[in-house]
């Protein structure tokens, strides 16, 4: 049996919630934090019960708080989304059952689990024996279908809250973060400065995308590290994954390699990132981009 | 008032090293240079900046004591280092509680480490050895101000960044900050050369590391992927938008 620690976006269950469910298999209890998306979370195929964990600790994120909450109503083997919150909810929870944790699964049959490791240079196989808790990545699972009629049931439970949040500060622009976009554009040293990054928004709005970077421009032009795609920024795995005027450094491909789809767009037709692209482009970024923007636009 | 920290350090193949697999195991001898893990380097950065003592705690193999003395260089004051031939024989449990046992022997109740390890790239350690310190943690953070009776850590939220406090006991886990990484000079490399690092075992800390609930059955390389299409020139990106309509569905 699997208990499912439900990732929520709001008032909503986030999508990664339903791929928690069909990598369970069936029979998943899903423990809801702050009592957000039950109703959505019982309609999932495969779902045989769900909790509604609430709280007064539910009102701003603190892992301990969470964990103790969650925790205390988690039982077997217990999923979570490897995501920020995830992964510090399990690594806590684990460590409180004193059993393991294995972070940003990719793949699990029965007690067997693969992950990758060194930013996605390698794979380990693993085995794990009795209770554990596991963190599953993002869109590799497939996601159970609406379908299903789980009961519901509440808890309330008060925890320890040990953080304060003192300061709210707004996203500088409304666009989509990398770690969370399907579609990115991302720019590298090729790009020539800061300024031409704005070719890449221009074309990331068009099609609901998230502009990164490579460290290289984020070191050298100050881009923000939020952007930086890459062993020492962010690994993603969108569905498509634009790299422009990006070389392709053993440390970026580690962060994006896993992308289901890569387009390379750079002018040097011996750059290593076209080893790793399912569509290259020879071409310089000055000419392919109005092409591109072009080619988005008319369909 | 200056805060004395333990900081979490873990030795790994430099960013820029080959990870080269063959049978079935990352072949460490063709690691050509062993760092400290990049994220923790921001960790001892913010501690050394903190103006207290600052203790470095590391578990692993012999070669993870150079690392350590890397640390005195630049201004870590105490050493200590928890003897593990092979770290892949433990799980995450184990590898915590090793590193709690090791800062309740040193009394201090604020630790920094950084967010997550370049070679396992797992996070679990900060939040799951304040678990067992039944302390506050914070990960992400990539700008930290204040002391122990307060600090303010700046992370990441759904809707941005937010400041959060938190106070001792505390786990801070680090993103990269902005902080510029000082570098050893001459006197403090001389200096390190003589520090004594403090050896210890799992077993002198009390912890059982006999039986690990998770087994490393082999390391691969990973999936190779076929070879992609390559076209030239710009009048080809309509092409390629074409395919990535009809063939990947992903537009």
């Amino acid at each position: 049996m699997v208990t499912i620690i439900a990732e929520t976006s709001g008032n909503n269950l986030h999508p990664f919630t339903a791929q928690l469910v069909g990598a369970a298999g069936g029979d998943a209890t899903v423990l809801c934090p702050g009592g957000v998306g039950v109703e959505q979370a019982a309609a999932l195929t495969g779902v045989a019960k769900v909790i509604s964990v609430e709280g007064d600790c539910f009102s701003s994120f603190d892992g301990g708080a969470w964990a103790a909450v969650l925790g205390a109503v988690a039982t077997g083997r217990i999923y979570a989304a490897s995501t920020p919150h995830g992964r510090e909810i399990a690594a806590r929870i684990g460590s409180a059952k004193n059993i393991p944790v294995v972070q940003d699964v990719t793949g699990i049959d029965g007690d067997s689990i693969t992950r990758p490791i060194y930013s996605g240079k390698a794979v380990a196989n693993l085995t794990v024996s009795g209770d554990c808790v596991l963190t599953l990545r993002p869109n590799i699972f497939e996601a159970a279908q609406e379908g299903g009629s789980a009961q519901v049931s509440t808890v309330n439970q008060s925890a320890d809250v040990a953080t304060s949040v003192r300061e709210a500060i707004a996203k500088a622009s409304e666009r989509l973060d990398v770690s969370e976009a399907d579609i990115i554009i991302s720019g590298g040293r090729g790009m020539g400065n800061k300024e031409n990054f704005a070719y890449l928004e221009e074309i990331a709005d068009k099609i609901g995308a998230a502009v990164g970077a490579s460290r290289a421009v984020v070191d050298e032009w100050g881009l923000p590290h939020s952007q930086q795609v890459g062993q020492t920024g962010k690994t993603v795995n969108p569905s498509l994954y634009f790299a422009v005027g990006i070389s392709g450094a053993i440390q970026h491909l580690a962060g994006m390699r896993s992308s289901k789809y890569i387009v390379a767009i750079n002018k040097d037709a011996d750059a290593p990132i076209f080893g790793v692209a399912d569509y290259g482009i020879v071409a310089t970024w000055e000419e392919a981009l109005p092409a591109l923007s072009q080619a988005l636009s008319e369909l | 008032m200056m805060t004395d920290i333990a900081v979490l350090l873990k030795q790994v193949p430099d960013t820029t090293a080959k990870i080269v697999v063959s049978d079935g195991r990352v072949d460490e001898s063709a690691v050509n240079k062993w760092s400290i893990s990049p994220y923790d380097e921001y960790a001892l950065e913010a501690a050394l900046e903190m103006g207290g003592a600052v203790t470095v705690i590391t578990c692993g193999p012999d070669r993870a004591k150079k690392m350590l003395t890397d640390a005195a260089a630049v201004g870590a004051s105490e050493l200590l280092h928890v003897q593990v031939d092979d770290l892949t024989t433990l799980d995450s449990n184990q590898v915590a509680s090793i590193l709690a046992a090791a800062v309740a022997k040193t009394g201090l109740n604020v630790v920094f480490c950084g967010k997550q390890a370049a070679d396992s790239n797992a996070g679990t350690i900060g939040p799951a050895v304040a678990e067992k310190m039944g302390a506050a943690c914070v990960t992400m953070v990539s700008e930290l101000s204040g002391d122990a009776s307060e600090f303010l850590a700046l992370r990441p939220s759904a809707n941005g960044m937010e400041r959060v406090a938190v106070s001792s006991p505390c786990v801070i886990a680090f993103d990269k900050t902005v902080n510029e990484l000082r570098r050893p000079n001459v006197k403090g490399i001389m200096m390190a050369k003589r520090k004594t690092i403090e050896g210890l075992t799992p077993s002198d800390l009390g912890v059982d590391i006999s039986e690990s609930k998770v087994t490393l059955q082999s390391q691969s390389p990973p999936a190779e992927k076929p070879a992609g299409q390559k076209f030239e020139g710009a009048d080809s990106v309509s092409i390629v938008v074409n395919k990535l309509r009809e063939e990947a569905k992903v537009l």
